[in-house]
């Protein structure tokens, strides 16, 4: 807390203009705008987060955090209510939405210790395998997860007045959501965890033998991203109103990895840049382009990203942004920041 | 720099594409099917039977023109509710057609509470409790569904055949449950049985059936079989090669065109299959007929004759156009006019006449059919009977009917 | 061993009520154990490619059951169009193979030693691929004309129950099935023969355990990459036939064998080609059996397995830690 300050003040004033938009965002654009393009881009955008944290400070590519999310997701209606007449336990909303992001979390914990005792490319088919049981189990399950069907009719509270499923509310509680992993990623980079875990990420051998627990760290990793994914899971649900195996399925996965990796892994804000293309994409593809080739485009699009550009949208933003620094301060030396950068762009 | 451009340029095209087109004057359809992955195909011919009731119609209706707005989910509810509220909120549809699956029509039912003044009719969606529980005031429903679909089969196989046990393979979820459901009720009243351990669900997209082949008791009269595509396809070949020797019975995918003609071998042994469902290929009525006629006109590149997905969504979308004739294309009251008009419309489709229950589902016409070699030795589905006015609750009252519980894998008992 | 005696004792005794009271008909039992076996030599199949260019090149081929599905599709046009069988397969061998190599040098050559981006551009290999060939083959399931003399059901020396009249019934399972089973052996064979007897094959073991010691004794490590990743993805599009004839081809199926490759991988152990033997005699068998005596879980079996193997020896049954 005492470090606040500082940190404060050497923020760039970009984020602020950035953070005052998107405050003001909802006065500016339609309902429709705010909601479904808003809101499930900031939705997106954190399960995507909570891949890019794990993927980019560990090293540690998981395709099952959609799974994380859908965990706390069909947590609300089992425990909740809804409208199928299966289950819907009538929990308040004060205990519930704690309990649903707890428990995801601990799920995603539980996906780390299976995942990550093994060399790190094993975590991709560990997970992917995860979710793909995980979806099945929904799927053939009737007595917990009311199987194809799923759930629907889960509510939004309504309370200080607000029905939180109108536009302008939800999409307030995403970005608050949003804003505070956001600034609470950056934050945890820099701290102690953060910092070892990026190192384990580089080389784990070492930090195994200078004493450093490598796989609590792993873990401790999956946990908390864990909560990113399940609070996102609690706000997915509700922007949908329903949960289904669909919403967990390996096509989503994939998706999330999509989103994740063309934003670029190096910046929390890499994620909300895939999630927003993705959505812009998923809505207006079809006003352009022959939708029957949307997964064409989105593949290809991740391909170039792969190839060309392996930060993603946010690595292209930086190259444009350093050309133009460099434009203006001629022959100045590269800072520390950017050198450690372009090390990490080597190793990624 | 080149893709986020491209992404930028895209984005700021569809905000004006948006804007601009909004003409005062137009009336707004959407419509929505699966227009990506696998279910493609049906999604596309969905849209044939949109655009054929638009055809027919001029695209106008009541004097206005009609602007038809597309788009695309990809079978999941989510998908649906995301594509319905880019249609309704932001391009601003006064009618919204769709969706194509069962669980997607559930998910927009929902949705369509929420949207009052806006009037949705289904695409070829048939869940039975899109209609039958919870219904929507602003949802209606011109095709008949999966279990009014199995009507007449049941008595039947009962009588015609003289079938008294039966096991059951089926796909794992709530399509073919409303379909063992519509069938084995009937069939099982008369005195049928189909036990709990002759039923074998098969999660979707399994591909491996001989296992289940295996496992199929042989002590009963035949095997009621209600799969579609490719796992049909699957299961006839490994039946057939497994030296398979039972009778069959089909749900209403599981013998159609799609699977009857798919490349490979021609499994002689479906011959005498009976099954039933909304349309037959082969009905030879002038009705019909003139619809096929015309398909095979307006799309050279489609199917050899329409499905019932095109069909599903011909006549949905023609009855909102016959609705908004009606009211002369006033839409002004948020389409309260028009939803009462469509409430008591009463039509002849190219399968009979449709009308609506008081929980605005069809009551229609239902084809038995049995397949048959065709003159060049394909097969077909000839037409055995075709039984009238099938409502949604089979023939019981209402109340009754929903003693009967929800569809699910062991609805009904029937030991 | 007990096991085994009791095994063979199930397989070939007629067997007593109480037995038949507990798991039902043999004929059941026998045939369902006869499809896992099959089934078994399938994921063998699908599986080896992988874990062998896996074990040499640490590259995670999330593109390998689109190759899977295209060598399916490729050998059904060919096989249509010459009307033979076997060449279709052949083809479909070739043609993956060649692609396999394009890709090893167009794409993954210029990213080595960078496991994790090669695994995501086979990620992105597969999903545009999927769609190429959904916009290609469209979503008609294909089915392919089996050759005659495979065509029909083999009877088996092995009785499932006599008739009153004291006749015995014997079991008959599809011949073709078996033919699979005869096939994944054979390549088993084949493949360890070439890793433990010939000299390339030693090379391609020593590339597994230690690819920089490898690289410094002077072997072209290049060239055998190339040369794994042919046999690799042409295994996968050989597979795509083999188990395109068996069960069919269609949209979905790529996903469903590259999940299978990787259970059968995680639990035979990444690398190890007797590891996938082992994993898939395990999941095939898995599968079967749960479809047949509690399809409504079965397809969940095959992934507790995995979760207790990893639970218990994370490097796989026959891994190396």
């Amino acid at each position: 807390m005492t470090e606040q300050k500082p940190w404060f003040s050497q923020v760039h004033p970009g984020w602020w203009v950035l953070l005052a938009f998107l405050i003001i965002y909802p006065w500016i654009s339609s309902n429709f705008f705010t909601y479904q393009i808003g809101g499930y881009t900031l939705i997106l955008g954190m399960i995507a987060l909570s891949l890019m944290i794990l993927a980019g400070y560990g090293g540690m590519v998981s395709l099952a955090q959609i799974t994380v999310a859908g965990f706390a997701a069909y947590a609300l209606p089992i425990f909740g209510s809804n409208s199928v007449g299966v289950l819907g336990l009538g929990w308040p909303v004060w205990v519930l939405y704690p309990f649903a992001i707890l428990t995801a979390a601990l799920f995603s914990t539980l996906v780390g210790l299976i995942s990550v005792r093994t060399e790190g490319i094993y975590t991709i088919m560990i997970t992917l395998a995860i979710a793909v049981s995980f979806f099945f189990f929904a799927l053939q399950n009737y007595a917990l997860f009311n199987g194809f069907q799923g759930f629907s009719g889960v509510d939004a509270p309504t309370f200080w007045g607000i029905y939180w499923r109108d536009p302008t509310p939800f999409y307030y509680l995403c970005l608050a959501c949003a804003v505070f992993f956001f600034c609470a990623t950056l934050y945890g980079a820099r701290s102690t965890f953060g910092l070892t875990l990026q190192a384990i990420r580089d080389n784990p051998r070492r930090m195994s033998a200078l004493g450093y627990n490598v796989i609590a760290h792993r873990v401790y990793a999956f946990f908390l991203a864990g909560i990113v994914a399940g609070t996102a899971g609690v706000l997915l649900v509700l922007f949908n109103g329903r949960v289904s195996p669909g919403t967990v399925g390996v096509d989503i996965a994939i998706d999330i990895l999509v989103i994740a990796v063309v934003g670029g892994l190096r910046h929390p804000i890499g994620p909300f840049l895939g999630a927003l293309a993705f959505v812009l994409l998923e809505n207006f593809a079809i006003d352009l382009i022959d939708r029957e080739r949307f997964n064409t485009v989105i593949g290809m699009a991740f391909l170039l990203v792969v190839f060309f550009s392996p930060d993603g949208l946010y690595g292209l933003w930086q190259k444009a942004a350093a050309k133009l620094r460099r434009r203006d301060i001629h022959g100045a030396k590269p800072t520390a920041e950017s050198q450690q950068e372009q090390s990490q762009a080597d190793l990624a | 720099m080149f893709t986020k451009s491209k992404l930028l340029a895209s984005s700021v095209l569809a905000l004006s594409l948006a804007t601009t087109s909004a003409w005062a004057e137009d009336i707004k359809m959407g419509a929505i099917a699966v227009l990506e992955g696998a279910f493609a195909v049906l999604g596309e011919d969905s849209m044939r039977g949109v655009e054929m009731a638009l055809e027919e119609f001029g695209y106008s209706a009541g004097g206005k023109k009609i602007e038809l707005i597309k788009q695309s989910s990809d079978a999941s509810p989510d998908s649906a509710v995301r594509g319905a509220r880019k249609l309704v909120e932001q391009d601003g549809v006064q009618v919204l057609v769709g969706p194509l699956s069962g669980s997607e029509g559930i998910a927009i039912k929902d949705y369509s509470k929420t949207q009052p003044n806006v009037t949705f009719v289904n695409g070829s969606s048939g869940a039975q409790d899109t209609t039958l529980r919870e219904p929507s005031e602003n949802f209606f429903r011109f095709n008949t569904e999966g279990a009014q679909w199995m009507a007449g089969l049941g008595e039947y196989v009962y009588n015609e055949k003289g079938y008294r046990s039966l096991a059951v393979v089926s796909e794992d979820y709530s399509f073919p449950y409303t379909q063992v459901f519509g069938f084995l009720e009937p069939f099982c009243r008369l005195g049928g049985t189909a036990p709990q351990d002759a039923r074998f669900y098969v999660p979707i997209g399994n591909k491996d059936y001989s296992s289940v082949i295996a496992a199929l008791p042989d002590d009963v009269d035949a095997i009621y079989v209600a799969l579609g595509g490719a796992d049909a396809v699957n299961f006839l070949t490994q039946y057939d090669q497994a030296g398979g020797d039972l009778p069959l019975i089909g749900g209403s995918i599981t013998v159609d065109q799609t699977v009857l003609g798919s490349k490979g071998r021609t499994r002689d042994f479906v011959i005498g299959t009976p099954s039933a469902g909304p349309i037959s290929d082969t009905w030879d009525d002038p009705r019909w007929q003139a619809f096929v006629a015309k398909y095979q006109e307006l799309f050279p590149d489609g199917f050899p004759s329409p499905s019932l997905f095109a069909h599903a969504y011909y006549i949905n979308t023609k009855a909102a156009l016959l609705a908004i004739d009606e009211v002369g294309g006033d839409l002004s009251d948020g389409g309260a006019k028009m939803r009462e008009v469509l409430a008591n419309l009463e039509f002849e489709t190219p399968t009979g006449m449709v009308k609506l229950d008081e929980r605005r589902q069809a009551i229609g016409s239902i084809f038995l059919t049995e397949v048959v070699e065709g003159p060049d030795g394909n097969l077909l589905n000839k037409t055995i009977k075709v039984t009238e006015n099938v409502n949604q609750t089979l023939g019981v009252d209402y109340e009754k009917f929903l003693e009967y519980g929800a569809v699910s894998r062991e609805n009904p008992q029937c030991e | 061993m007990i096991l085994a005696v009791v095994l063979i004792w199930m397989i070939f005794a007629i067997w007593p009520e109480w037995l038949i009271d507990t798991l039902g008909r043999k004929k059941t039992f026998v045939i369902t154990l006869l499809n896992g076996l099959t089934l078994a030599g399938l994921y063998f199949l699908v599986a080896s490619g992988f874990t062998l260019v896996f074990g040499l090149m640490r590259n995670v081929n999330l593109a390998h059951g689109a190759m899977y599905l295209l060598g399916g599709y490729i050998g059904y046009e060919v096989a249509e169009r010459t009307g033979s069988w076997f060449f279709g397969v052949i083809v479909a061998f070739v043609t993956l193979a060649i692609i396999g190599v394009i890709l090893q040098l167009l794409v993954f050559r210029r990213m080595q030693g960078d496991d994790l981006r090669q695994t995501l551009v086979t990620i992105g290999i597969s999903i545009v691929a999927a769609d190429l060939m959904l916009a290609t083959w469209s979503g008609t399931t294909y089915q392919f004309l089996i050759p005659e003399w495979l065509d029909s059901s083999t009877e088996l020396p092995i009785i499932s129950a006599i008739r009153s009249s004291g006749q015995a019934v014997f079991i008959k399972y599809p011949s073709y099935r078996l033919f699979m089973l005869v096939i994944a052996i054979a390549i088993g064979v084949a493949l360890w023969l070439f890793l433990n007897r010939t000299k390339l094959g030693m090379m391609v073991r020593a590339g597994v355990d230690d690819r920089e010691m490898l690289e410094a004794t002077g072997v072209n490590v290049n060239l055998i990459f190339a040369m794994v990743f042919a046999i690799g993805a042409g295994l996968a599009g050989f597979a795509g036939v083999i188990g395109g004839t068996a069960l069919s081809i269609a949209p979905g199926e790529d996903v469903r064998y590259l999940l299978a490759s990787l259970v059968v991988v995680i639990v035979g152990g990444m690398g190890s080609v007797t590891g996938a033997a082992i994993g898939a005699l395990l999941i095939g068998l898995a599968e079967s059996f749960g479809l047949a005596y509690f399809p409504t879980y079965g397809v969940l079996l095959t992934f507790l397995i995995m979760i207790g193997v990893l639970a218990f020896r994370p490097q796989g049954l026959m891994g190396q830690a």
